[in-house]
Formats: structure tokens, sequence, C-alpha cells
């Protein structure tokens, strides 16, 4: 090891500082604790809760007499801007978010479809949910890192993931960044620093999201040159209630990384409603109980979205970092998934209700035409353009080939083990003694794909 | 308004695109694992005439291991899910300790397992949980302590991961650290639904087993069919150790046949023959049970050798009795399972088998196996993963022509 790497050096001398610092820190904390014994003091000062004062009055804290964390809007139901204090991205911005949240839901409507035709065997949408993805992401900055749950169609979007990687994905075709291995729906863009997603345990990456925010702090503290970056880790109300999330946010917290946590809150998790998934309020309440700066918005208000999102961008960075927890609360008008049926556990009249009492989409769409800048003209232009980009995409993916056989043995490990050389063998013997019993024909290189 | 925007994009689709021959209308998965037209091995199973199954009530009653009382009385057609669900009624009805709990287990399940439990046996008794399968299984060993007979769900086996400290750490040392005290977490059954579908990929199509048989304290149990989940499911729960109970979710609805109405048990630890035979033996267990099924009728007519199945149905602590007196016989083994070969059900079989000097001696062949490679379920792969007939018949032929 090279010692004398002045970047070494430099990591070893903010280390010290960072830790004489702290020393300093308990040292007078000691001391201030200490004369806080002195009988009489109203500070009680135990390590534990250093602020908390002596009282005489023997009560409980009760849930019910705090009131209800409030629900930030920047624009109301009609479109009108009810929020002056903050500047309307430019025309140009905003006009291309509404595009974005339009394209995600025309997708969702196509894809819904395919998958009941038999053509796809599982979608998710995100009806409802399109404000809270495009608006948050739209506040991002390109070398932000995300990590994504599964139902964040609008975030790609918004990031600039195209139809053909959507699709490519969807039909696990030779295009398909994940080789042909993951169900649909598991966008992942290295390109456009997206982990995940990760369906299979909605909450493995809340605590990820924690390690990677620390690892961008870490990183621009040995090289101030590297950009001031966040990571934004989105995740359901109900994936809040697996042990993850409060390992995130505790471990987020005392190591004060730069990570936003952006739950969407939809009321569902498949049939659990949240009155069986918690009784706290929301999932904001459990943002300050772990000493961490939190937000809740209207998810239906793309415009609050968005602030609340660079606002939360701009703490989380501030100091030397710090986490941000942004609750943004919708009701999932889709079913869960293609394999749900939710009309099993609640009542088709509640979501009729939801469908029409709000949704980001139209409310921008009032916005907009209150501005003068759109109108019944141009939604139809877009929707068409839309709807004949996405269908061009979907045409191309589903024709396409599948990723060759060999990569169902790759990327296990760096290389191919021996083992794994041998199953392959294995495998590529069998297709070739029994050709009637295999169709190789959809996969790119046929059989010869197992042999290189 | 909302239904004509709908049935736009539907008629564009169509329009647009190539029709596949699904009907619209019907609610179906594309499967990405359909056998090509020419298969004469590799074909799906017909479950209406396995012999698997009972398809007579007069079969289903014959079952040598079912009670006499049983055998005297009634059987009616269920699928899985349903046999597990009459099971789970039946345990609530019987005993006022027993709790059903998991995500989404009040409306039904996922699976449809617990339909109607809510409802008949109350919510107190039959409800959901939030969304924390290691809240799940904790909760579920301090009720199983606090004498209680837990039933916990965990929605797929792929999510049980969060829960392992307290099925490791706890459920199964429970008993052995508490010594003289006697206390235990017998009362504990964990249910869940295991392995591939067709369109599963890496996190819906698990079948953990032997993360769970390294577990000494463990009682790991998967049944191979209706009348069997039922019997075996009351049995882990009557257990006084806890089971982990894994079901093959690909037969929930497939595998169908006439059940025994009453309630009854049929005994854990014990591998059944369901097919005897002179030549070599194949050790199974769940779902590829009849893949082995389908390969061993093809082989014993193309071959004109003589076959015997073994259902292990409790994958730990096995029943090594029957499958060692089995081999001895026939000289010949291997072993058939769906998930990954390395360190799988089949390493342990095999070196049991090698080890005892009586059926070493005996051996003709090595010990084989048909299994999962060493990979993750990839969607579109997955009928190259999962052992198939082709490749169970192959084995067999390398196994005796050996
Ligand atoms: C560890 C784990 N447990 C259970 C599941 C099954 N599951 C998938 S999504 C889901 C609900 C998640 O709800 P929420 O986090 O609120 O997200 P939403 O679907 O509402 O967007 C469940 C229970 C899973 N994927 N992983
Ligand atoms: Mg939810």
């Amino acid at each position: 090891m090279n010692f004398l790497r002045p970047g070494a050096r430099f990591l070893r001398v903010q280390l010290v500082t960072t830790t004489r610092c702290s020393v300093l820190q308990t040292g007078s904390r000691r001391r201030a604790s200490s004369l806080s014994q002195k009988p009489g003091a109203a500070g009680v000062r135990f390590p534990g809760a250093v602020d908390s004062k002596f009282t005489n009055s023997l009560s409980f804290e009760h849930p019910a007499t705090y009131p209800a964390i409030p629900t930030y809007q920047a624009m109301g139901p009609d479109g009108d801007i009810i929020d002056s204090s903050f500047e309307i991205a430019s025309e140009e911005i905003v006009l291309k978010m509404y595009e974005n949240m339009v394209a995600v839901s025309i997708m969702d409507l196509i894809m819904f479809d395919a998958q009941r035709q038999g053509r796809l065997s599982f979608y998710m949408t995100s009806q409802g949910e399109e404000g809270t993805c495009v608006g948050s992401a739209s506040a991002l900055q390109k070398d932000d890192v995300i990590f994504s749950q599964y139902r964040e169609a609008g975030v790609f979007m918004q990031r600039g993931y195209t139809f053909t990687d959507f699709m490519s994905q969807l039909f696990a075709n030779n295009l398909d960044a994940g080789r042909g291995r993951n169900m649909p729906v598991h966008y992942g863009s290295a390109a456009l620093k997206i982990v995940g997603p990760f369906l299979p345990l909605p909450s493995t990456q809340i605590p990820q999201a924690a390690g990677a925010a620390y690892a961008l702090k870490m990183q621009r503290l040995t090289n101030p040159n590297i950009p001031a970056r966040v990571v934004a880790c989105y995740f359901g109300e109900g994936a809040a209630s697996e042990g993850d999330f409060h390992a995130a946010l505790n471990i987020a917290a005392t190591r004060s990384c730069p990570v936003i946590f952006i739950c969407r809150n939809n009321g569902y998790a498949i049939s659990t409603p949240t009155l069986e998934q918690y009784r706290g309020d929301g999932i904001a309440s459990r943002g300050t109980g772990y000493g961490i700066d939190t937000i809740r918005v209207d998810g239906n208000d793309i415009f609050a979205v968005r602030e609340v999102t660079k606002r939360a961008r701009e703490l989380a960075l501030k100091d030397g970092g710090r986490p941000v927890l942004i609750e943004a609360m919708s009701y999932r008008i889709s079913h869960h998934s293609t394999s749900d049926d939710s009309f099993a556990y609640r009542a088709r009249v509640e979501v009729e209700d939801w469908k029409r009492r709000d949704n980001p989409i139209t409310r921008l769409r009032k916005y907009l035409e209150k501005k003068g800048i759109w109108n019944e003209e141009k939604e139809k232009e877009a929707r068409g353009r839309i709807r004949k980009e996405c269908l061009k995409a979907f045409a191309e993916a589903e024709k396409e080939k599948k990723p060759p056989l060999r990569s169902m043995f790759e990327d296990m490990y760096e290389e191919l083990t021996p083992d794994l050389k041998a199953q392959m063998t294995e495998l590529r013997d069998i297709i070739k003694k029994y050709p009637d019993e295999y169709d190789v024909s959809e996969f790119e290189g046929g059989i010869d794909s197992l042999s290189r | 308004m909302k239904a004509t925007t709908r049935f736009g994009i539907r008629s564009l689709l169509a329009a647009a695109l190539p029709r596949t021959k699904a009907p619209y209308s019907i609610i179906q998965q594309r499967r990405y694992s359909t056998p090509p037209p020419s298969a004469k091995l590799n074909l799906p199973t017909d479950f209406s005439t396995t012999p698997l199954l009972a398809h007579s009530s007069q079969s289903a009653l014959q079952n040598p291991e079912l009670p006499q009382e049983i055998r005297n009385g009634t059987t009616k057609r269920m699928n899985l899910f349903q046999s597990i669900n009459d099971a789970l009624a039946l345990a609530l009805a019987e005993d006022e300790s027993v709790l059903l709990f998991g995500e989404d287990v009040a409306f039904g399940g996922v699976f449809r397992c617990s339909m109607n439990l809510a409802e008949n046996y109350g919510a107190e008794r039959v409800f959901n949980t939030p969304l924390s399968e290691q809240g799940i299984i904790g909760f579920a060993i301090g009720a199983a302590a606090e004498g209680m007979k837990a039933v916990a769900e965990i929605q797929f086996a792929d999510y049980v991961y969060p829960a392992f400290d307290q099925l490791v750490n706890e459920a199964a040392k429970f008993r052995y650290r508490d010594g003289s005290e006697g206390r235990h977490v017998g009362g504990l059954t964990v249910r869940m639904p295991c392995g591939g579908v067709g369109h599963g990929a890496l996190y819906h199509s698990q079948s953990p087993e032997s993360l769970f048989t390294h577990i000494p304290g463990l009682r790991v149990i998967m049944p191979r069919s209706p009348i069997q989940a039922k019997g075996l499911l009351l049995a882990a729960i009557a257990s006084n150790d806890p089971c982990v109970f894994m079901e093959p979710k690909a037969l929930y609805r497939a595998a169908v046949e006439q059940v025994p109405t009453a309630a009854y048990t049929l005994p854990l630890s014990k591998a059944e023959v369901l097919k005897e035979g002179k030549d070599l033996t194949i050790i199974s267990y769940g779902h590829p049970l009849y893949t082995c099924s389908a390969a061993i009728a093809k082989a014993e007519k193309d071959l004109g050798v003589s076959i015997e199945l073994i259902d292990l149905r409790t994958v730990y602590p096995w029943d090594k009795e029957t499958v060692l007196a089995s081999v001895r016989k026939t000289g010949r083994c291997m072993v058939v399972h769906e998930s990954m070969v390395n360190a799988g059900i089949g390493a342990e079989v095999a070196a049991s088998i090698q080890e005892d000097k009586e059926t070493f001696l005996r051996l003709e062949a090595p010990v084989l196996r048909v299994a999962g490679w060493s990979i993750h379920m990839p969607l579109m792969y997955e009928r190259f993963n999962i052992p198939d007939v082709a490749r169970v018949y192959d084995m067999i032929k390398n196994a005796v022509e050996y």
C-alpha cells in the first residue's frame, strides 16, 4: 500500500480531523452533563436523550393528541397556484413533465391490455402516482443516484428511459439489459444511474440507498471536484413496515447520509389497507422519530412534489449531508398488478371516487389550460404521437429475438465457474440429443451460444 | 368515458399488431415455458390421468396410511389450494388455539388458501399482518411459546429471508437452549408457496428447502398433492416441533384429486414409495414427482426396466430407512429436485447412500442427480432450468446403462 499517495493522505487527515472534532464534542457534552447532574437542574442530560427536561407531571405521550402532519400543496385541485413562494419551472420543463406523465399512463393502458392478451406475463401500472414519480425525478440532478421499488415508471420516463428501453425489458428480449432473466417491470439503467427495481423485497433498496449516499459523500470528501450528489430512494408505505426501512432511516441519520427517502403512500400494499399496515400518522411521523427532516406532500400535485424534492435535495447536501424523508400521498387507482383483482378486497365505488376526485395528470392539465399553453388540440396531438411511439417500440420489441441461451449461466460470477461450464455443456448435449423436445429458435444464436 | 379510451387503445393495439391466439377475454398469463409441438417427452403433465393423484373416491380411500374411520368416510374433489384451505379450516374449527396470519391473509391470501377463513373463524384468529416477515415469524414464535398454534404464512418462499434470523436462531434453537425447562415453539407452522410456475423468474420461483434442511430443529415438509397437503399440514400443525411447510404453487390449481373430507394426518418424516420397481430408485419430492412419473412411464416402455419412485415428503429430518431399503433392492439411484443442484437435498441423500456400507456395496452405478442448475431462476430460460422429462429420462438411461 502506498501511504504517500496524496489522496490517501488527504483522507487520513480528514478522518483525524473529524475524529478529533467528535472527541471535542463528546468532551464538552460530558462536561455539560456532569454540570446538569446538580440537584435542581432542569435538564436530565441522560446520554440517550440529552435535551429532555425533568417534569413532575406523569403523562404518557398520546399520538392522538399530536396534530397530523399537514400535506403540502402548491397547486389546488383546479390547477390554481396556491403557494406563490416558489418559482414555477420553465414552460418547456413543465410541458415535458406533463408529457412524461401522459406517456406513462398511455404505456400503462397498452401494456395492461397486452398482458390480458397473453403477450407478456405480468405488468404493473402506476395510475395515480405519475405525479409523485415524474415530479420528484424532475428535481433531481443527472448525476444523482436513484433506487427504485417497482411502481416508478415515471421516474424512468423523466430520466430519459425510452419506450424501446421499456419494451425491451418488458419483452425480455435481446436488447434487454437484464438479459431476459427478470420479470416484466424490472427496469434498471446504469447509464441513468437508476439501481433497481427491487420487486423481490420491496424494501431492500432502502438501507442500500443510505449506504450509496454515504459512498457519494465520502467520494466527494476525497475529491471535492466531484459534484455534490444525493441518492433518492423510492418505496411504498407497505415496504416501510419491513425492518429494512427502520434500519435505513436510523443508519442514514447516524451517518448523516445525503439521501432522500421518498415514500409513495398509496393506501394499499396489495390487499392490505394502511389501517392494517400501521397505526401512526403515516410514514412521515416516523421520520422525526429518527431525527430526520420530514415533509408530507400531495402526490396529485406535481408542482408540490417537485418543489419539495428540490428543497429536500438542498437540505440533504447541507452541512456535509443528512437524510430527508418525503411522504407523497396518493391512492392506488390500479390493481396491485395484473395478477391482482383488487375488487376482491375493496369496493369499486371507492376506486371510482378517487379516480374522479383527483389525479396528477388532469390537475396539471387544468393549470396548463388556464395558462393558455395547452388545449384539446394539443392534447390530442400529444396523445396520438406518444401512443404511436409506444406501439412502434412495442411491435419492434416483441419481434426481437430473445437473448442467447448462454446468458442463463452468465453473470453468476464475474467469470463462468468450472461447474457452470460443465452444466452449460450438459444442457447443450441434452438439447442436441433430444432435438424434438426443445425449441431454441427464439434465442439469439440458437443452441450455438452454449458451445463457446 | 374511461372504458371507451381503454377500448380505443385495445383496438388500436389489435390493429397495429398481429394478434396472438389468446382471446382478450381470457385472463391468462403468457407462459414462457411451452414445449414445441414435436415434443414426445417434454409434454405438460396431464393431471387428469397421472397415477400420482387419486382420480376416484375409491382410490383416495384405499390409502393405507389413512385411519380406518377416514377410509370409511367420504371424499371431495379439491385442488391443492382448496385442500390447504380445508386443512386450515379444520384446524381452526378443532382447536381454539390455532391462529392464522400473514400478509394479505384476511381476504383469502394471494393464492386463495385462506379464503373465507377470517369470515368463518373471526378476525381475531385469522388476520393480516403488516408487511414484515421478520415480524410475522417473530410474532408467531412468541405466540407459540405461549401455547398457541401459530400458522404463519410467508407470501412467497422467495420472501422468507427477512425472517431467517427468527427461524434459524430462534425457532430451531428454542427447545435446545431451554433444556430441562422444557419450553418449545412446536406450535409454530410456517407455510410458504414455493417453486417455479413458468413466469416467476428470480423472485417468484424459489424453492429454498435446503437452506432450512441445514438447520436442525426445523421440520421441513413439501407435499406433492391435495391429499398429501391436507394430511401433512394437519400433522405439521399438530406437531410439537416447528415446521416449515412448503407448498409447490404450480400445483395449487393444477393438481386435483378426491380428498377425504374429515380431518386426518399423514406421518411426518416418513417417505412414501409411490411405485415399486426393481432396477432403479428415483427419489424426489413436490412438483418434480410428476415429471419423474412421466419419465418413468416412458423409460419403462423404451428400456424394459422397472423403476421405483419415492416421495420424501419431509425433506428433513428425512426417512433414510425407506430410501436405503429401496436402493439396497435396486442397486441404482437418482435424486430429482427443482432447486439448485449445489448443496441441495440430492447431495445429502447421495452422501447418505454411499455412507451406508451395506447400500454402498450394493450400488451398481453412482448416485445421480437431476436438479436446477447452479443459477437463479431466469425468466426466459425456466424450461431449461427446471428438470424436465427429457433430462430425467436421459439420466434414467445413464443410470441403467452404467
Ligand atoms: C419481502 C417481501 N414480502 C412480500 C412481498 C410481496 N409483495 C410485493 S409488493 C407488496 C406490497 C407492497 O406495498 P407497498 O410497499 O405499499 O407498494 P405499492 O405496491 O403500494 O406501490 C408485497 C406484500 C415481497 N415482494 N417481498
Ligand atoms: Mg402502497
